[in-house]
């Protein structure tokens, strides 16, 4: 019978050879999956892993995906950490695309360099506003914030839908729901000529390096750290719960919000009804694919957003359906996720007995 | 035509870099791609330009090769998926939902040899076409048969997002069936979505118990029609023909029928004859169809309705022709006149007969 | 009084999926795990049961089929974090996308099929009551069996001593384990019962709420299963408040929209279930100590017998 026995230290050698035995189950399950549905394997996977990272375009679309996940990811993570569930990153995103981009509509034909830093702190005082409200619930009156933070991303997707077809439509877009273009200088800077990599991705690796320093360094990593492996404990040491759900609410609604100000001071360059694809969804399994650290957080989000312009590319040069790749992605997490118990764990054959 | 500044001359060298890389020779077939805001199986929009997509291999065979990404979403993604379109060889690319707009005219100016054709939007180059279709001459001639069929004089009206488009369609409906029967009214309800079957089945149950024996749907899915079977109430389909989701509720349905426009324009771009330009086409392009009216209706009623489907067809008939009154009594629309196609694009007031007022 | 029964009905059509899916995900919580692929398994269950009511005109099989299918979607989560001890939240939403594609390739020959709904039950006398009778007496299979299910989960975990040792295990994992029980083998049976209840909230989508397939037409129901079951507090009678709440406040904002009352944008009035749903929560919430007597002490952590 096999079973797993816990190490007692956690495997450094299976840290780093975790992720590329997953990568490797992926494409050999991969290439059966593909080849069964008639498609050729070898084509499909270079299409998927390769195509995208041919040339410094393909790269730099692997940042802009990349930015907002990573972002999102750190932020939650933090709160993770402390066992504070925000589900509702996608609603803070969107209240931060909100309020950033209000800001380059109320000094629309008034721009300077000064505004697009502005609108990333605006759009960071709108997450974290947002995020303040499960905040608040939870503290005082004990609501689960899962709840409360899922339920307040519909109603941020309804406000900006009621703020781009209503009071912010563009009075020239002939009614459609969209407001105007950004002027020129509220855009963030591209990096390269012949690229649309633009400084959110340089925003993202400081956000990392932050939120290292944060957790390895800080007291108040430390204090994350204690309430969420033993909630009591912070009580004896002396700093509340309530302290710590403000504040890793507020961290990672701030970080949504700033991605949000990102894309649309980035890659749209105005407000439309759908800003995020779904990146504060997508940032909660980034968050555990790097394991709750920066670092790893940075490549899973980069390997995730691989995964979705890999897909894109399986499409446009082999005909795989949407459906195929959706399938493909979730064998890739599987597998990634699946593999994390080699680190912890060895595999031992022993005599059978109780069932675990 | 651009200015060659530093910007653009980057863009151009990126695009003859792309172009060397997928050196096209004069046998090979050109390649087509699409770009979905939906999945193709929404049975709806997508599925529909989808069709046209279909329509193009089967008339064009050996001579072209097509492509399509599927629920693209509008915003940053779509920049990069149509980017990879165009470096990928594809020289006639369709963006096929109306938030594909700026980043279709971003990334034409970045590949100036390659066609684009950005559906319902109004923002145009030298390589990027535009075209729609008149649904709200569809939705007119709905109008003919909610005036003679209703008896309880409420239509319920379920809406997706409140576009011009849509509110266009409300107003053509609205004013064509009360020109037969002035006690006619619409009673739009919003449910801020293209496609959720569960919800627009529930819209059309609110409007039902609310009194409304006729519905119109502007969103995606045939659960309308369904609930309107159910209730043994009168509908009319959306995007392509849902009579078996509704044998005796479906009176008939405005159909998307992209095939014609897509066959036509690629067969220009094989022949070289392709120029930017903005096509809005009603009956008389083929873009728009009444599916086969329900054989249950009254044939009065029927003949009625096709001859003025006939009478758009040839002009002879605007379905925004005055005198039409807005909401407060006044005229918007002065008798003898027809409103202009930019009046139309951007129609956001309701005629009246309208209940509610427009969103936003 | 004749608009009262079909909007009273509508409600238990809006409602349905909901309940099944939260009933599901109560048990699968209280066990102390946490599996956020409803959406996912709602999709498997649903395109499933469409395929065989199509094939085969046999609506039980049907029926059967969609509970198969979500519980074998769960059985995947379950090897994934049962077994392999990975991380459940993120497995959950893996199993969601994953889902998602997988319902697509599955329906593909199948969008724009046709299906007849599921029969309603019709006792001559009896549904004809006025508005009581097409209420009570009028409804499909699915809708009665989701009370059905909801009664026996509320009976298993407070009446019985399988539902206590169940309790337990999502309370204090290694307590139960030292006593014997077999920790990981519940949570299976825990996590195979919510797959199979979210493929039934599926099933009931495709079968008799919106009789069709279609791609993702689930539309989100799934995350709303899940923020029901915190709504409730774990406790199944209010997941029963919560989902006909949810579903009832759907109805009634469109029925507002509908009675003209469009002086406040669509948007605010399309707002009112999500906003009142956090009120109710926040009013329930207030008695701390009752919330923490409900909500599993152990909820999406790994558990291994070693520690």
């Amino acid at each position: 019978m096999i079973a797993l026995e816990r190490r007692p230290n956690s495997s450094r050698l299976w840290l780093y050879a975790t992720p590329v035995l997953a990568v490797f189950l992926t494409v050999l399950s991969g290439a059966v999956l593909f080849s069964l549905l008639g498609f050729n394997a070898i084509e499909a996977l270079t299409a998927y892993f390769i195509s995208p990272l041919r040339d410094s375009y393909g790269l730099g679309e692997l940042t802009i995906k990349a930015t907002p996940l990573a972002i999102i990811a750190i932020g939650l993570a933090i709160g993770f950490r402390a066992n504070v569930w925000n589900i509702g990153a996608e609603g803070q995103l969107t209240l931060g695309a909100i309020t950033g981009g209000g800001l380059a509509l109320l000094f629309y034909g008034a721009e300077g360099p000064w505004l697009p830093p502005l609108m990333l702190i605006g759009g960071m005082v709108g997450g974290a506003a947002w995020a303040a409200i499960p905040a608040f619930l939870r503290t005082r009156f004990n609501a689960n914030e899962i709840l409360v933070s899922l339920m307040l991303t519909y109603v941020a997707g309804l406000l900006l839908s009621y703020l781009v077809t209503g009071p912010w439509k563009d009075p020239m877009g002939f009614g459609f729901p969209r407001t105007r273009m950004f002027g020129d200088e509220a855009l963030l800077p591209t990096l390269f000529a012949g690229s649309r990599m633009h400084i959110g991705f340089p925003i993202a690796l400081v956000t990392v390096a932050a939120a290292w320093f944060l957790i390895a360094r800080s007291f108040i990593g430390f204090q994350i750290k204690v309430v969420g492996l033993t909630p009591p404990a912070a009580g004896y040491a002396g700093f509340s719960n309530a302290w710590i759900i403000w504040a890793t609410l507020l961290t990672s609604g701030a970080l949504a919000g700033l991605a949000g100000a990102i894309e649309v001071a980035g890659p749209i360059g105005q407000l439309t009804p759908s800003i995020s694809p779904g990146y504060g969804f997508t940032a909660i399994i980034v968050a555990f694919l790097g394991r709750l650290h920066p670092l790893g957080i940075l490549f899973a989000a980069l390997l995730m957003a691989l995964s979705y312009i890999g897909g894109e590319s399986a499409q446009i040069e082999l005909g795989l359906p949407l459906a195929v790749t959706g399938v493909f992605q979730g064998m890739l997490l599987f597998f990634l996720l699946a593999s994390d118990v080699l680190v912890h764990y060895r595999i031992k054959l022993r005599p059978a007995r109780e069932g675990v | 035509m651009t200015k060659l500044t530093r910007r653009s001359f980057s863009a151009l060298t990126l695009a003859a870099g792309a172009a060397a890389a997928f050196p096209a020779r004069a046998a090979d077939p050109l390649k087509v791609g699409f770009i979905y805001v939906g999945p193709v199986g929404d049975f709806g929009w997508s599925y529909q330009h989808d069709q046209g997509r279909l329509a193009i291999e089967q008339e064009l065979g050996d001579r072209v090769k097509t492509s399509f990404v599927e629920s693209v979403p509008e915003g940053a993604d779509a920049d990069r998926v149509i980017t990879q379109l165009a470096r990928s060889g594809h020289k006639l690319i369709f963006t096929t939902s109306f938030g594909y707009m700026e980043p279709t005219n971003k990334v034409a100016k970045n590949f100036p040899d390659v066609m684009f054709e950005h559906a319902t939007g109004y923002m145009r180059a030298d390589n990027v076409a535009t075209y729609a279709a008149r649904f709200y001459e569809g939705r007119y001639v709905a109008g003919i048969l909610a005036g003679r069929l209703s008896k309880t004089n409420k239509i319920g009206y379920i809406g997706s997002i409140p576009i011009p488009e849509v509110i266009r369609g409300i107003n053509a409906f609205t004013h064509s069936a009360r020109k037969i029967n002035p006690a006619i009214e619409v009673t739009p309800i919003w449910v801020n979505e293209w496609y959720n079957p569960g919800k627009e089945a529930d819209a059309a149950k609110a409007l039902i118990d609310q009194g409304a024996d006729i519905i119109l749907q502007h969103t995606d899915s045939p659960a309308p029609v369904q609930t309107a079977e159910e209730r043994g109430v009168l509908c009319v389909g959306q995007a392509s023909n849902m009579e078996r989701f509704g044998p005796t509720a479906h009176m008939t349905a405005i159909v998307d029928h992209w095939a014609p426009y897509y066959v036509e324009r690629t067969k220009a771009v094989l022949d070289g004859t392709w120029t930017s330009g903005d096509v809005w086409g009603g009956f008389n392009s083929g873009m728009v169809e009444m599916s086969p009216y329900n054989k249950n209706l009254p044939e009065a009623v029927v003949a009625e309705a096709k001859a003025a489907e006939q009478a758009i067809h040839d002009g002879k008939l605007h379905p925004f022709s005055g005198p039409i009154k807005n909401q407060a009594g006044e005229v918007a629309i002065a008798d003898g006149a027809t409103a202009p196609d930019g009046e139309l694009l951007g129609m956001n007031w309701y005629v009246e007969g309208v209940n509610g007022k427009v969103p936003g | 009084m004749d608009i009262l029964a079909p909007i009273l009905i509508s409600i238990i059509a809006a409602s349905t999926p909901l309940l099944f899916a939260a009933i599901g995900e109560l048990v699968v919580e209280k066990s102390g795990v946490l599996n956020l692929g409803v959406e996912g398994m709602m999709l498997g269950g649903a395109v499933i049961a469409f395929i065989i009511s199509v094939e085969t005109g046999n609506s039980a099989l049907a029926i059967v089929a969609g509970a198969a299918m979500g519980a074998m979607m769960a059985g995947l989560f379950a090897v994934l974090t049962l077994g392999l001890l990975a991380n459940q939240v993120a497995t959950g939403l893996a199993l969601t996308l994953f889902g998602i594609g997988l319902s697509a390739l599955l329906g593909q020959g199948y969008v724009g099929t046709p299906l007849t709904a599921l029969p309603k039950l019709n006792i001559p006398g009896l549904t004809d009551i006025p508005v009581l009778g097409p209420v009570v007496f009028g409804q499909d299979v699915l809708v009665y069996l989701s009370f059905v299910v909801t009664g026996l989960v509320a009976w298993f975990l407070y009446r019985t001593r399988a539902g206590l040792v169940l309790r337990s295990v999502g309370e204090n994992p290694h307590a139960a384990h030292a006593i014997g029980f077999p920790v990981i083998r519940i949570r299976l049976f825990a996590v195979l019962f919510g797959g199979a209840m979210a493929g039934l909230g599926g099933a009931y989508l495709s079968l008799s709420y919106t009789p069709m397939w279609a791609e993702e037409m689930s539309a989100g129901r799934g995350w709303i299963a899940l923020a029901l079951v915190v709504f409730a507090t774990w406790r199944p009678g209010r997941v029963v408040l919560g989902a006909y709440l949810f579903g009832g406040l759907t109805l009634a904002q469109l029925h507002l929209q509908g009675m003209g009352s469009s002086a406040i944008p669509s948007q605010f009035l399309n707002m009112v279930p999500y906003i009142a749903t956090i009120v109710v929560l926040v009013l329930i919430s207030r008695d701390a100590t009752r919330i923490r007597m409900n909500a599993p002490a152990s909820i999406g952590k790994v558990f291994h017998p070693d520690g």
